[in-house]
């Protein structure tokens, strides 16, 4: 972009004007190849270990009163991740289902359900959780670091299957309808 | 049956672009007239033929035809007739075939056009604005067909062209999801088009602006035939925007009409490039400088415009307005990277053959200013696109998302805009080629002066924020000089015409349309300016939740809670809930407004319209953001007091008006003297 | 002209500045107006480019409430600036808060926009080298005439319209 080169003897663009502008085209174009594979890909990658993350659970829904875990500490059991939300309705469609088909799995603990609560504020949460007696361990998902880590892009309620290895076996997006329906969905890890 | 003929036309018409553009382009290489005649017919069919596609998907969409998906998505019975046909451009799939039809449009008027003197850009005009028309057409009849149909088949209903397996039936739901309750507005049935026609008219001086590379005539010929195309698509483009913010003031409840989202700032990208152009481009045909960069400018704006589509509609940003997750993203993203390379490498290769013909004389000259005001419509495009791209660079980079919102545009853009404002206000009284210090100070001394009485009034009367007052300052400033010259135009042809002042007036802007044309846009601008300076410093908001009889005072008006009335329309699916205030000022009773919120069942959309009272000096605009149930019947109202705003849209449509009159076509467009030579250039400088 | 900018500049980053004053705690309940000035400043991530202040979704109004209660609590608007920042990451911020990598987003421009200055004004200054010296004065006037003879623009202007007629 330069009126530089306006003297006769130097008539051509000056080889390090073209090179500034083709590496910045090829950085643009890169940038949008980047910006266009992470929109069309917008789930976690499925049979693939899934990147540790923290989790700060709200007081009176920790995992065996630990306030702060990681993923990687639940190695060996079965991960169950529902991400909802106070004001996301389909969400309340589910929490009941959810909270009945934790009861069956508890005492077991081969399987664990783990709701991370998405942009949401304690209040609401305190307030969703009561309404719907949750009694499995709950986290806010700080900083979206959880959900972007999953890769979460389409909405509210999403659920995620991390087995006994900790590699992502499958995704739902939207709620679950019926126990039976989470049923089916952890026994693919099973 | 319907749905096949449609999509039939869609597919013969994209195999008629390919030959199109193979045939001109053959044409060009073997020189060959009867190859390029033959793609030049070819071109002119593809406009009918969309034509009649185009009204296949019309008929569609008003008879209810919800087998088909796009209609099924974007209509639903409850509409009226007129929505249903302008959801044509309310969908992602409809909203390609109506690209593809104005670019046909715009590329068969073109090619209608006289081509003798210039029949070497024919072909090349074809293979441009065809490989244009060809990948939108492409993305119409590969990956966004607006005539896919229900199927019923085992699992369910699968969506496809045709039959996905033998002796599928078809599936007709009983009716519509209806259009996004936001676009049907009535602005918001105009603005995309609008919009659209602008971006899309960019399209022809891009291709004659690469005709002229590739053909290596790179005279001044291809400004000349597309001068008053890049007006009228500034035009639209303008008014597109303009329609935006008032259907954003109008429907989406903020009580502002901006708000820097990536889509808005795709859009007036190429607005900006495009302005731009449209100033440089009268030093190179007065003065034979800046080939380079208007090529530039030309390519720079259409690419903006493909670029902005591309960030719109491919997912990459995500935003309010954004049309989710699409197919077309790859394919987007191959056309822009082929068409930047192809561009760049052109301008590289011409390079040494669009060199300068003069010399400038002073660094005050006209074409001086204009460099400085291009320098700064740059520097504002750079800050947009800075601003759209970097959440992106942020996030490959650091993995952290980012916000990047108004405060950071407007206070990257507001020193650039006042300083365009102010060389909008001298930049007319320089001549071209040379000016000095004191040729412009004897031309505007008078204007500084009033603009420094009006600023002293506003002082005592209005404000004494120093902000505001440097810009009422300088817009007043520009006015007066404006109207300075047109003023003392008119006084010269009264003098040697011996014509009345109104006569003079008249008859000089309709000599000099472009010029006096250009002035109206000043003007217009400035008081746009007085506008966004009043709703920008001056607003004022409260926000408060009023038992019936209460009232809220805000900035000298009392706004009191009358009633409030929740009804169901059944008939379209939507909800009212409608509340009654009455507006006082000063004890004065000035009349009810009905603030209201609209809640569309079927989209789970709520719409909040505001209630407004419009006035030169201010806008009163109240919504209703919460109501309790019916006990109490206590409502949450948020009042704004928009100050000046009006002037804003009364500036569009002065702008309107004069880029009417400067794009209106002449009864010989080609008829115009060209460039002055050396010689006559000392006396051409009012032109 | 630099100057005139120059000043501009100053004075706009001036006014930039006053517009974001804070406002005073009491201890009677927070009105909406004490809400939304804060909210004003926050972008909920569920519906993005939309100020809290204005934003309908349910998830906004439940960030509302949040910052009434703060400011019930007597927190300070820095506090529940900082306690959003915390709980949502800056992506909440209007605009990337001034650090680290952040920098680029406010330096890159300004330098690009210096540097299409000096180019600007250098190839200005390589044009404007006198080759010949044009004389500035235009064609002179007929006597009779009523107009200032000072004023080279009508002079031209006239002498315009009479190639014109």
């Amino acid at each position: 972009m330069t009126e530089t080169n306006n003297t006769p003897k130097r008539v051509g663009v000056p080889i390090w004007v073209q090179i500034v502008i083709w590496v910045s085209l090829v950085g643009l174009l890169a940038l949008m190849g980047f910006g266009l594979q992470r929109a069309r890909n917008p789930m976690a990658e499925l049979d693939q270990p899934v990147p540790d993350f923290n989790l700060v659970f709200y007081e009176g829904y920790e995992y065996n009163n630990t306030a702060e875990m990681k993923l990687s500490d639940f190695q060996g059991k079965i991960v169950v991740i529902n991400i909802w939300a106070s004001w996301c309705k389909p969400c309340e469609q589910e929490a009941p289902e959810l909270e009945q088909a934790w009861q069956s799995y508890k005492d077991a603990g081969e399987v664990v359900f783990i709701g991370v609560d998405y942009v949401d504020t304690p209040a609401g949460a305190n307030e969703y959780l009561t309404k719907f007696n949750i009694t499995f361990p709950n986290a806010p998902d700080l900083k979206s670091v959880i959900s972007s880590t999953l890769n979460r892009q389409m909405g509210v309620p999403e659920t995620y299957l991390i087995d006994r290895e900790g590699v992502l076996r499958q995704v739902k997006i939207g709620p679950f309808s019926s126990v039976e329906e989470i049923d089916a969905f952890i026994n693919i890890a099973r | 049956m319907l749905a096949e003929f449609g999509y039939g036309v869609l597919v013969v018409t994209f195999l008629v672009t390919i030959y199109s553009v193979i045939a001109a382009y053959y044409g060009a290489r073997t020189k060959s007239t009867k190859l390029v005649e033959s793609a030049r017919r070819a071109m002119l069919l593809t406009f009918p033929l969309i034509s009649v596609s185009a009204a296949t998907l019309i008929y569609l969409l008003v008879n209810n035809h919800y087998e088909v998906s796009f209609v099924y998505e974007v209509t639903s019975r409850s509409m009226p007739t007129y929505l249903k046909i302008t959801a044509w451009w309310g969908g992602q799939s409809g909203s390609l075939v109506f690209w593809a039809f104005l670019l046909s449009g715009f590329t068969s008027a073109v090619t209608l056009r006289k081509w003798d003197r210039d029949i070497e850009f024919l072909p090349w005009v074809i293979v441009v604005c065809g490989i244009t028309v060809t990948f939108f057409l492409g993305l119409v009849v590969f990956y966004e067909n607006p005539f896919t149909r229900f199927w019923q088949v085992a699992g369910g209903v699968e969506p496809s062209m045709f039959a996905p397996i033998a002796g599928a039936q078809l599936f007709t739901p009983a009716d519509g999801r209806g259009l996004n309750p936001l676009l049907r507005h009535p602005g918001m049935v105009i603005h995309p088009p609008m919009l659209y026609l602008g971006f899309v008219s960019f399209v022809i001086p891009y291709a004659f602006a690469i005709a002229a590379l590739i053909t290596g005539r790179t005279d001044d010929r291809w400004i000349r035939l597309t001068r008053r195309w890049t007006l009228w698509a500034w035009l639209f483009l303008s008014f597109g925007l303009v329609l935006g913010g008032r259907w954003a003031y109008d429907v989406l409840g903020w009580g502002g009409y901006w708000g820097w989202d990536p889509v808005e700032i795709a859009a007036f990208m190429p607005w900006l490039t495009g302005t731009a152009f449209l100033h440089s481009v009268m030093i190179q045909e007065k003065r034979g400088l800046l080939k380079h960069w208007n090529m530039i400018l030309v390519i720079l704006t259409y690419s903006l415009v493909i670029f902005g589509t591309f960030l719109t509609r491919s997912g990459v940003l995500s935003s309010v307005h954004a049309f989710a997750e699409s197919a077309i993203g790859p394919l987007f993203f191959i056309f822009i990277g082929v068409s930047f390379v192809a561009a760049i490498a052109l301008l590289i290769w011409r390079w040494p053959e669009l060199r300068g013909e003069t010399e400038m004389k002073s660094m005050l000259s006209r074409e001086a200013l204009f460099l400085l005001n291009n320098l700064l419509f740059m520097g504002i495009l750079v800050i947009c696109f800075w601003g759209v791209i970097f959440p992106l660079i942020s996030e490959l980079f650091t993995g952290q998302k980012v916000t990047v919102g108004p405060p950071f545009y407007e206070r990257a853009t507001a020193p650039l805009f006042s300083a365009l404002l102010f060389l909008m206000a001298i930049a007319p009284l320089s001549a071209w080629g040379h000016s000095t210090i004191q040729t412009l100070g004897r031309s505007m001394w008078k204007s500084a002066i009033a603009a420094a009485v009006v600023t002293v009034i506003l002082f005592i009367t209005f404000t004494q924020n120093i902000g505001a007052l440097v810009g009422f300052t300088i817009v007043a400033f520009a006015i007066f000089i404006t109207l300075q010259e047109f003023w003392r135009g008119a006084r010269a042809r009264q003098k040697t015409q011996g014509e009345g002042f109104f006569t003079a007036l008249a008859r000089l802007t309709s000599r000099n349309r472009r010029r006096y044309g250009g002035y109206i846009i000043h003007i217009s601008m400035a008081l746009m300016a007085i506008g966004i300076l009043g709703i920008e410093i001056f607003q004022s908001e409260t926000q408060g939740t009023l038992a019936q009889g209460e009232a809220l005072d805000i900035a000298g008006y009392t706004v009191e809670y009358r009633e409030l009335a929740s009804w169901d329309n059944a008939g379209e699916g939507v909800n009212y809930t409608r509340a009654v205030v009455d507006v006082f000022k000063d004890g004065i009773y000035l009349g009810e407004l009905n603030p209201r919120i609209d809640y569309y069942a079927e989209a789970q959309q709520n719409m909040t319209i505001p209630g407004n009272r419009s006035t030169l000096r201010d806008d009163l605009y109240v919504l209703l953001v919460d109501w309790q149930p019916v006990s109490s019947m206590g409502a949450t109202f948020k009042i704004y007091v928009n100050p000046l705003v009006n002037w804003l849209w009364i500036g569009s449509l002065l702008f309107l008006v004069g880029i009417l009159v400067a794009a209106w076509p002449d009864k010989d467009p080609e008829n115009e003297p060209v460039r002055v030579t050396r010689s006559s250039r000392q006396t051409s400088a009012a032109d | 002209m630099k100057k005139t900018l120059l000043i501009f500049t100053f004075v706009f980053m001036l006014a930039a500045l006053f517009t974001g004053t804070a406002l005073a705690q009491d201890s009677t309940p927070p009105t909406d107006n004490e809400v939304n000035a804060i909210a004003k400043q926050l972008y909920c991530p569920v519906c993005e480019s939309t100020p809290l202040d204005v934003c309908p979704t349910e998830a906004c109004k439940d960030w509302r409430e949040q910052i009434r209660t703060m400011l019930a609590e007597g927190k300070t608007e820095d506090e529940i600036l900082q306690h959003f920042v915390d709980q949502y990451g800056d992506r909440v911020m209007a605009e990337p808060p001034a650090k680290g990598f952040n920098w680029i987003i406010y330096l890159l421009p300004p330098i690009i926009i210096l540097i299409g200055a000096i180019i600007l004004f250098r190839s200005l200054k390589e044009w404007t080298t006198p080759k010949v010296v044009a004389a500035g004065s235009s064609v002179e006037n007929e006597a009779g005439e009523a107009s200032t003879p000072k004023d080279e623009y009508l002079s031209k202007f006239e002498e315009e319209l009479k190639k014109r007629k």
